[in-house]
């Protein structure tokens, strides 16, 4: 009897559950089904779910017109570039804080996470025009600097907290047996905090992927990524849902299935290591 | 080899002082421990001894040699901690492996000492296994093989039994005692338990508030603690303190009697009282007195004492074994 | 741990993190604070000169700032009270037994993965498009007037579109903060006789607290400058409805090249952020030990 029951609440509290997750999905859902669609099945009415002529045409001609592959291309390097710069820089940086803690610790850290509160507006006339001196408006590289100074304190941060979880005892230890830093460095402490690095680095990778501040201010047509690349299908409205939507689908698919196959360690980085 | 000397060290976290200035001698081969309540500085002590801790002032000679500014992996001495400190994602062999490979040793001789170390600590089986896959005993072995293997100058422990269950705590007690008899090499070890002190000390340093309170052997303390406060550390259960008119009559201001010391009886005797508390173990009886005058005493009989709750019992101290103390909380001789 | 050889060790190992953020706060800063009392527009060259607070008076008396300040507000606040409500109530239904709860959960977390271009032209063309949107589709399928949601409601369709993409966060925080409350908490209480409503407020609500604080700092710090959803979608109108002090400060200088008063519009901005950021820090350090 309280079996049934609450077997009957699990299959209730499934069926809800399934039509709020497919309704939040739903956008995403959509957009990659119109992007098999033609451009009158696209905004049909009423409009076809799955029953239309699948086509890749769409796609075809997203990679024809605008040259996805150079912007999918320019999206890996600045999100691994900026990431990467940034965990080297703040692997240490976090070394530092975690395991040799001053008084002005916190401070610090404080500090950095405010930085990340600096709206980047405030700086965009100088960064521009420093940019635009020093030739770096629409190159890769600058963007890879960008995104790393601004994602680097959540990197550090995150980091932080993940060193922190493990006991200085060990490290010591390590030093006991003879170990130098960079010993202590490379054989102790980044085996013991792989987890930690790898989810950190996930979460700066869709950080940097999806940023479409400077991206899209500092960028014209050379260095765009899909942030920008996606940005120009906002003028001819309305006529183009297919190919918006491949475009779309094309833009966002890494990142999904990144995040997707992901999602255990996205989990905790998320939470930039604050909730456990 | 594993001289080690202290000379007026000294150690304050900002206006803290933790190790206030301290002299010591610790002869090579020596089993010395450093006990003391906790926050009285004996693991800060060690650490000092270790080089993970910097002195504030004074110095530190290990084999004659100035060690003062030497860092921990470069002073030869061995450290069990007392969560172990393995690391995690190596096998039990890397673990006992890593201080040899951190001193370059090649692969043959690290594995013969491996080995060694693993037959001795009767870890042969779990060579291949992760510290999480092991058992609270075994983790306590591996930390142990990490640090013979190096062959060290002296060993430290600092509380390296606090994490075991009571019946592998004596165990590895025991364990610890005959690696010191076979390996004849120095070892400090710090511990908050004075059964552990007691048993295991060729020396004990009782340390309280950064200050050494007395130096000696386990026997040494026993039958002549300094003051109240060794007094009352060493020994088990507690010696009991008797002040007022009862210690005037012995010219003391304090007079101690450990309960070992008195005579039990239910007809007569030095002073009588009610029996508040009786622990009876077979092989002890434990007896806590409500006196007339002088409080609470704690007495105990050997084997089985017949009384309970509020019958009336004589309590008479053996007058040799009484401990005189003045006004300061120094023994009287 | 700490040596002296360690500590030296550490603050060269810190230097270059410091050192970079130091630099690109105060540089860029410094220069904004220098144009935001120049007169210095990228079209007329040659004409900068020094003209006190005449670009922070014009910025401040425009009626367009005062828009921009409170759409910021509304948007700031509009899409943390969606996220966290809808996150608390996403949470809990997570975390009730279920078949599937892995694929929900993989459902519920994929408008993280989106980047803001794509959402906000996927909700701008093919949901809320008057004309051939899916939710004018809708609307004529059952007879009704289709709404023109960026036209009639513009600001509530951008909060819309940004606490869809925000939404998977907060649940995500929630959920987790939710799994690890103590199950025997709750089972004491269920014997103390408290019906699940009050479990709700006295024991989980409390227990959220510090994983809400998480959610509406991290959030505040990205929604004060949400831009990409309004470029994309509305540039900042129809008339000033969905300008924020972000995308105004754009507009001011990269659309009308006026270095000075964008610049001033950027001093005002870092103020209002650092405003704001005080009252959060205050929050955090109460509700996060560092």
């Amino acid at each position: 009897m309280a079996r049934s029951a609450s077997s009957r609440r699990k299959l209730g509290m499934t069926l809800f559950a399934w039509a709020i997750g497919i309704l939040i999905f739903f956008p995403v859902l959509w957009t990659v089904l119109t992007s098999f669609k033609t451009e009158a099945e696209a905004i049909a009415s009423p409009p076809s779910f799955l029953l239309f002529d699948w086509t890749l045409e769409n796609y075809v001609e997203v990679q024809e017109r605008s040259n996805y592959f150079r912007h999918f291309w320019n999206s890996v390097v600045i999100s691994l570039g900026s990431t990467v710069l940034g965990l080297v820089i703040a692997i240490p940086a976090a070394w530092s804080m975690a395991f040799v803690p001053a008084k002005r610790t916190k401070d610090v850290l404080m500090w950095m996470l405010s930085t990340k509160m600096l709206p980047p507006v405030g700086v965009l006339i100088p960064i521009y025009l420093i940019f635009r001196n020093l030739g770096l408006l629409d190159t890769v590289g600058g963007l890879v600097i960008v995104l790393m100074l601004i994602n680097l304190p959540i990197i550090i941060w995150m980091l932080f907290t993940y060193f922190r979880e493990i006991p200085g005892e060990i490290l010591e230890a390590a030093r006991m047996d003879g170990a130098g830093l960079k010993a202590e460095i490379i054989h102790v402490l980044t085996p013991m905090a792989v987890p930690g690095i790898a989810s950190t680095m996930l979460l700066n990778i869709i950080l940097a992927w999806n940023e479409a501040f400077w991206t899209l201010n500092l960028t014209a047509a050379k260095a765009a990524p899909l942030t920008a690349f996606i940005a120009s299908y906002s003028s001819p409205e309305g006529l183009f849902y297919a190919k918006l939507s491949a475009a779309s689908t094309m833009a966002i698919a890494p990142i999904l299935i990144l995040g997707w196959f992901s999602q255990k360690q996205l989990v905790r980085g998320l939470t930039f290591g604050a909730v456990k | 080899m594993g001289h080690i000397s202290l000379r007026q060290i000294t150690k304050s976290f900002g206006d803290v002082d933790v190790i206030r200035p301290l002299d010591l001698e610790i002869r090579d081969g020596e089993f010395i421990v450093f006990v003391g309540p906790s926050g009285c500085g004996k693991s800060t002590l060690l650490r000092l001894i270790a080089g993970l801790e910097d002195v504030s002032s004074g110095t530190i000679e290990i084999d004659g040699r100035d060690a003062t500014e030497v860092p921990p992996a470069k002073r030869g001495l061995a450290m069990v901690f007392q969560s172990y400190a393995l690391y995690p994602h190596m096998s039990v062999r890397k673990n006992i492996a890593f201080p040899l490979k951190m001193a370059g040793l090649d692969k043959a001789e690290i594995e013969r000492r491996v080995t060694d170390a693993a037959r001795v600590l009767n870890l042969s089986d779990y060579l291949d296994r992760r510290p999480g896959q092991l058992s609270g005993g075994q983790r306590q072995r591996v930390a142990i093989g990490r640090a013979i293997v190096r062959e060290p100058a002296a060993f430290l422990f600092d509380e390296p039994l606090s994490n075991l269950d009571a019946a592998l705590r004596v165990n590895m007690r025991l364990e610890i005692s005959e690696l010191h008899n076979s390996l004849e090499t120095t070892m400090i070890y710090v511990t908050h338990d004075q059964i552990e002190a007691m048993t295991m000390a060729d020396r004990i340093v009782v340390l309280q508030a950064g200050r050494i309170e007395q130096v000696g052997t386990p026997l040494e303390l026993y039958a002549q603690p300094r003051n109240l406060f060794v007094a009352g550390f060493i020994g088990s259960p507690k010696m009991n303190f008797i002040e007022g008119a009862e210690a005037k009559k012995h010219d003391a201001h304090t007079l101690g009697i450990r309960p070992e010391h008195m005579a039990l009886s239910t007809t007569d005797g030095a002073w009588k009282g009610k029996v508040s508390v009786s622990e009876h173990l077979g092989s002890d009886t434990f007896l806590h007195v409500q006196t007339e005058g002088l409080g609470t005493l704690t007495a105990r009989a050997d084997g089985e004492f017949p009384v309970r709750h509020g019958d009336t019992v004589w309590l008479t101290p053996q007058t040799d074994k009484l401990h005189r103390f003045d006004a300061e909380g120094l023994a009287l001789r | 741990m700490a040596t002296a050889h360690s500590r030296s060790a550490a603050r060269l190992m810190i230097s270059p993190a410091v050192l970079l953020l130091l630099g690109w706060m105060a540089i860029p800063l410094s220069m904004t604070i220098y144009f935001s009392f120049q007169r210095y527009n990228l079209l007329m060259p040659g004409t900068n000169e020094f003209i006190g607070f005449l670009n922070y008076r014009f910025f401040l008396t425009d009626p367009a700032f005062f828009a921009a300040l409170i759409n910021t507000l509304v948007l700031v606040g509009g899409v943390l009270v969606i996220t966290i409500v809808g996150g608390v109530l996403l949470a809990l239904l997570l975390d009730q037994p279920m078949w599937g709860q892995g694929i929900v959960r993989i459902l519920v977390i994929a408008p993280f993965f989106v980047m803001p271009t794509v959402s906000a032209l996927v909700w701008k063309n093919m949901f809320m498009n008057p004309v051939n949107g899916l939710f004018a589709n809708i609307a004529k399928g059952l007879g009704l007037q289709p709404f023109d949601f960026l036209g009639q409601a513009p600001l509530a369709s951008i909060i819309l579109i940004v606490a869809w993409q925000w939404l998977p966060f907060a649940t995500l925080i929630l959920l987790t903060a939710l799994q690890s409350l103590d199950s025997e908490q709750l089972e004491a209480a269920e014997m103390d006789g408290a019906s699940p409503v009050r479990r709700f407020f006295h024991i989980m609500l409390p227990h959220l607290a510090r994983a809400i604080t998480v959610v509406v700092l991290i959030q505040t710090i990205f929604l004060l400058s949400v831009f990409a959803e309004i470029l994309v979608t509305t540039n900042g109108g129809p008339g000033y409805a969905t300008t924020n002090i972000t995308y105004l400060v754009y507009a001011q200088s990269l659309l009308q090249f006026d270095v000075g008063g964008g610049s001033a519009g950027g001093v005002v901005a870092v103020i209002l952020a650092n405003i704001v950021a005080i009252f959060l820090m205050r929050m955090i350090g109460k509700n996060l030990d560092v």
